[in-house]
């Protein structure tokens, strides 16, 4: 029943920030075809009359106070970075603007 | 001394028979030894291990009152950060990465003085069944070298079956910590989901992971379960109560008027006949040691895997987001001019295995607009009907059972190519996952046909964990005493299968 | 090609909706427990959590969702009984989970009001904005561009991210549509938002300062002929930095839109720009092919689900209603509705009444504020905030003059040199050696010199030639630096 073009797996690996050959983008085409049929089946029981549980446990306001916490050290907050300036993340340029 | 278990070992120390300095030494030694062939370990910390082992002698030997598994040694997945260690999930993309921080599993093994020797292998990201996904190479059954320990925590398995270490940590998505036991004879728990607090657990599908004890006794995982279980308020999703006293459980193996449902849907078709025959034999056994089989049915769990691949993506393709190169881990086609995206996409796609890949691009198909209720939305409603077969059943039992998985370890690269015969490998585990009730395996004995090890599932209610405890307890002593030895000991020597 | 702002409004009927977005003041951050403090030293504030290390989990600061509460029925809104986050996935570098935690179909405050009243031609007209919902979300990391155009984004080289504000909590406030406002539409807009932070800041649940950015605008605004059905396309403004940008923004995107549909052009969905210089918008990103988020349940933390008697407690703190607290002022000050509503207009009212607390009596403290201050502030062509001069520098300035100690006109010397950034007051007065003279030895010594240089006109005076004094006084003043007190 469902299918998805290659095009529309370049579409997903664009919204997933994966850069893709296009051998990699055919055969994902492909093998989706196959495993959209398998999960689809999830449509058969899924009816309007079913409440969807997004979470195994019934639990509800679960908060914290308002307090402050202390922080990581500059040092250990900026330890794994590939790249550091002036105590900040140092990353390439940001084309396009949020 | 390595072959004995964890409660044995404790013991010992206790006793002052042993230090776990020197325990700690065999142990670094056994890995030398056999990790080249087996590869359980990712990272070996023979320093820090020393280190800490030392420091448990000298609160011993100062009298100071000490945990029940203190100094005692522990493998940990590679899933769990730990505070300077490397920590790499399997994934080439935070290859180097040191946490600045401890899980609060890592945080409640230190405060029990546990001796963590190092990080286990695993599929990336927790993503597999054979820990073959791994991007540092696979890890090897130590009961036939050329077949895979099961995944994704392969490599904690496979510690405890080639004896590197008598305890271990798991997390269990989808079957992660059952499946590999069960393929290796060892024993896995996947507690009630919020019983251990996911904190530092490097997220696969947030709503159903979580994390485990491993080791080779009912008893053993009872002990290692108490150590790192309870409330933690950095996770909200943990369950605010007691602990189950599932060592106390442990102990006394009683089942006696407990009533236990054989899942129907879980069994049949599709399961190799050595593996239904020893589930057959251990329900006998129960049944002797007094308890009462009931078959049960839970019509919707034909439907577990369609949703368990939909909801596992979905939430991965989210939590991995943040492996974009820019604030830690793998950056790829940094050079002049190159944008922040351009980075990104490139270290994604080097960092990413093509499982993950795989399972990224399902996730953000299936939570994409116009696609939503199709497929997560759908997803969700089939949990709903799970949880439901599942209250249903427990009214006519205090537990359910079923093979752990449909065969016995298969040859590694036999399925690697093939993801949907992976993903059923997991179809008996994944319902305990759906519905967040707590899951055990225990070794059930030997398939005839392959003379490979097969895992028994035990499933119980929420937060009733120690009710799984008492029923694989008494079927433990049972198949010991049918045994005469644990079935540890009938394993090829190490190597011998090659 | 230029178009007139009549022009437009009598053809073209414009339609608002406003989107703000405000930093709530609490201690910690929405999901862990970082300091907000502002202006921290980069990267201070930061944990494994707000971060995003791997493995690191949120979770929800009560006094946040209890601010967003009082929020909510402050602007008449309904508390939902139940509400839960949801995450909104795109990649972004200031954005470390590559996902904002945020509210998607089921936010926690629906269905409010709030109800502005400007001047019409008419009087003063009262308009409602309906809000649509109140949300909670978190804020992102701030990013520095270093090397290109500074400030813009693009030709940047590379940048540096520091993620001090990153999981600070935000509060989403959005309008439905607001038509039928007319030409007063840049008005409303201005009023909406001066109403909706003279609300937040009597709550006390945010600092409101629109300069630092912890009250930021979002406009929307499109233009349908008028007696139109159908909604033109519309214009998203993002971050408009003051109460006089919302006006001058809502303004300057009416006559674009006007301009570009009179020639025959159409309207691009996009976001822009408000540039504070020049007072037009600039294109951002196209929106044409809106962006697919993903939105889905937050699966790391759990419902919210408010009862009434939480919900009870919290309105039971809410404080007095900013229009009520006017009218209230406006009896106890006996201000003709004339000066209230220049006050309100000139955005003085908080600053007023703050000095009148300090002891300042109200007519003065208006004349000041709402005179020579305001006048240097439009000089400078800067709000009034931005002046270096305080409430407190004006009651002391007023109480000076009372006791006699400066005249109208050297107060107004020290205002200058207040807001010159000379200092305090009373350092203004030392540095520049303002003083009224009233020690009679001084003023003596002064007027004998004077005499004596004049002998004649002096003699003319003890004669009874009065007039003559005059320029003896003249000269006393011009003798004592016009310190001298003429009566
Ligand atoms: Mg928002
Ligand atoms: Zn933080």
């Amino acid at each position: 029943m469902s299918s998805l073009s290659r095009d529309d797996v370049a579409k997903l690996a664009g919204l997933a920030r994966i850069e893709m050959s296009e051998d990699e983008m055919v055969n994902l085409a492909n093998e989706f075809t196959v495993i959209l049929d398998a999960v689809a089946r999830v449509q058969e029981v899924a009816t309007a009359d079913v409440k969807p549980t997004s979470h195994p446990l019934p639990l509800k306001n679960i908060f914290r106070s308002d307090v402050v916490a202390p922080s990581l050290s500059p040092e250990d907050a900026l330890s794994g970075a590939p790249a550091q300036e002036e105590q900040r993340f140092r990353v390439p340029q940001i084309l396009g603007e949020e | 001394m390595i072959r004995n278990s964890a409660a044995q070992m404790a013991a010992q120390l206790a006793a002052g028979e042993v230090t776990s300095v020197a325990l700690t030494q065999a142990h670094l030694d056994r890995i030398t030894a056999v990790d080249t062939d087996v590869h359980a370990f990712l990272f070996v910390d023979t320093q820090g291990a020393l280190e800490q082992a030392a420091a448990v002698d000298a609160k011993r030997a100062k009298g100071e009152k000490l945990g029940p598994l203190a100094g005692v040694p522990l493998a940990l997945k590679d899933v769990m950060a730990q505070k300077g260690i490397p920590t790499t999930a399997g994934s080439k993309i935070l290859e180097g990465w040191r946490p600045p921080y401890d899980s609060t599993v890592v945080t409640n093994l230190k405060k029990n003085d546990i001796v963590i020797l190092g990080k286990t292998n695993m599929d990336e990201f927790a993503m597999g069944s054979s820990t073959e996904n791994s991007a540092y190479g696979p890890t090897h059954n130590p009961w036939d070298l050329t077949r895979i320990p099961g995944g994704s925590g392969g490599g904690s398995s496979a510690a405890l079956a080639a004896f590197e270490a008598p305890l271990a940590i798991g997390t269990d998505t989808g079957g992660s910590i059952r499946q590999p036991a069960a393929v290796t004879g060892t024993v896995g728990v996947k507690p009630t989901y919020g019983g251990v607090s996911r904190f530092g657990l490097i997220a696969f599908s947030s709503s159903l992971d979580q994390a485990g004890p491993c080791a080779r006794t009912v008893l053993d995982t009872a002990l290692l379960h108490e150590a790192i279980a309870g409330h933690d308020p950095k996770d909200s999703t943990s369950i605010n109560a007691p602990v189950p006293q599932v060592v106390q459980a442990a102990k006394a193996g009683d089942v006696k008027g407990m009533k236990i449902g054989v899942v129907k849907e879980l069994n049949g078709d599709g399961y190799q006949p050595g593996v239904r025959a020893r589930f057959e034999e251990s329900l006998e056994l129960l049944a002797k040691a007094g308890a009462e089989i009931v078959e049960v049915s839970a019509p919707n769990f034909e439907y577990a895997l369609a949703a368990y691949y939909l909801i596992a993506p979905s939430e991965c393709s989210s939590n991995l987001a943040r492996f974009d190169a820019m604030r830690y881990g793998l950056r790829v086609g940094d050079v002049d001019g190159a944008s922040a995206e351009s980075v990104m996409n490139l270290t994604r796609e080097v960092g990413f295995g093509k499982e993950v890949k795989r399972r990224i691009i399902l996730g953000t198909y299936a939570l994409s607009s116009g696609y939503y209720d199709a497929y997560y939305g759908s997803a969700q409603k089939v949990r709903t009907l799970i949880t439901q077969d599942f209250t249903n059943a427990f009214l006519k039992a205090d537990v359910l059972v079923s093979p752990t998985c449909p065969t016995t370890a298969f040859k590694i690269g036999e399925k690697a190519n093939d993801p949907l015969a992976m993903y059923l490998n997991d179809i008996a585990t994944i319902p305990v996952n759906m519905a967040g009730i707590g899951g055990m395996s225990l070794p059930s004995g030997l398939a005839d046909e392959d003379g490979l090890p097969v895992g028994f599932q035990i499933m119980s209610p929420v937060m009733k964990d120690e009710r799984m405890y008492s029923v694989g307890a008494a079927l433990e002593a049972a198949l010991l005493s049918k045994w005469g030895a644990p079935l540890l000991d009938l394993a090829p020597v190490m190597g011998g299968a090659k | 090609m230029s178009i007139s702002y009549d022009d437009v409004v009598a053809k073209y009927e414009p339609v608002l909706g406003l989107e703000v977005h405000v930093e709530l003041n609490t201690n910690s951050k929405m999901f862990c427990g970082c300091a907000t403090t502002f202006g921290a030293p980069p990267n201070t504030q930061t944990c494994p959590v707000c971060l995003a290390l791997p493995g690191a989990l949120p979770t929800v600061n009560e006094k946040a969702i209890e601010s967003t509460i009082k929020i909510g029925l402050a602007l008449n809104c309904s508390i939902a009984p139940f509400s839960r986050f949801a995450r909104k996935n795109y990649f972004y570098p200031d954005m470390p989970k590559n996902f904002q935690i945020s509210q998607y179909d089921e936010p926690i405050c629906v269905d409010g009001y709030v109800d502005v009243e400007i001047e019409t031609d008419e009087g003063p007209k009262v308009f409602r904005v309906e809000v649509e919902r109140v949300h909670m979300e978190e804020d992102t990391g701030k990013s520095l561009h270093v090397g290109g155009a500074t400030g813009r984004i693009h030709g940047a080289e590379y940048s540096l991210l520091d993620y001090n504000r990153a999981g600070i909590p935000l509060v989403e406030i959005v309008t439905k549509i607001v038509p039928g406002t007319g030409k007063y539409a840049p008005e409303v807009a201005k009023a909406y938002v001066a109403e909706l932070r003279d609300i937040l800041r009597a709550l006390g649940v945010s600092d409101v300062k629109m300069e630092q950015g912890s009250l930021r605008c979002d406009a929307n605004v499109s233009l349908r002929l008028i007696g139109a059905e159908k909604l033109g396309t519309r214009s998203e403004t993002k971050n408009v930095n003051s109460l006089r940008s919302v006006e001058r923004a809502v303004r300057g995107e009416m006559i674009r839109h006007a301009e570009l549909l009179n020639a025959g052009g159409r309207v691009v969905q996009e976001t822009r720009h408000f540039q504070e210089d020049t007072g037009l918008t600039r294109s951002g990103r196209s929106k044409e092919q809106a962006e697919d988020y993903r939105y889905f349940p937050e699966p790391d933390l759990v419902p919210v689900e408010p009862d009434a008697a939480w919900i009870e407690s919290l309105r039971a703190t809410l404080p007095e209603r900013p229009s009520i607290h006017r009218k209230r002022l406006q009896e106890a000050w006996g201000v003709p509705d004339k000066e209230m509503a220049a006050m309100i207009n000139a955005d003085v009212l908080n600053i007023v009444e703050a000095t009148v607390v300090l002891g300042a009596d109200p007519t003065k403290a208006r004349s000041w504020w709402l005179g020579e201050i305001s006048r240097i502030a439009n000089d400078k062509n800067c709000a009034i905030a931005d002046l270096a001069i305080t409430p407190t520098d004006v009651a002391e300035i007023v109480a000076l003059v009372n006791a006699g100690e400066l005249t109208d006109k050297l107060a107004r010397q020290v205002v200058e040199g207040v807001i010159a950034g000379e200092g305090k007051p009373d350092a203004v007065i030392a540095a520049r050696g303002i003083k009224v003279v009233n020690d009679d030895g001084a003023l003596m010594a002064a007027i004998e010199k004077v005499c004596a240089e004049q002998a004649e006109t002096a003699e003319k005076v003890r004669g009874g030639h009065i007039p003559a004094a005059g320029a003896l006084i003249g000269a006393v003043m011009k003798e004592t630096k016009g310190q001298a007190d003429a009566a």
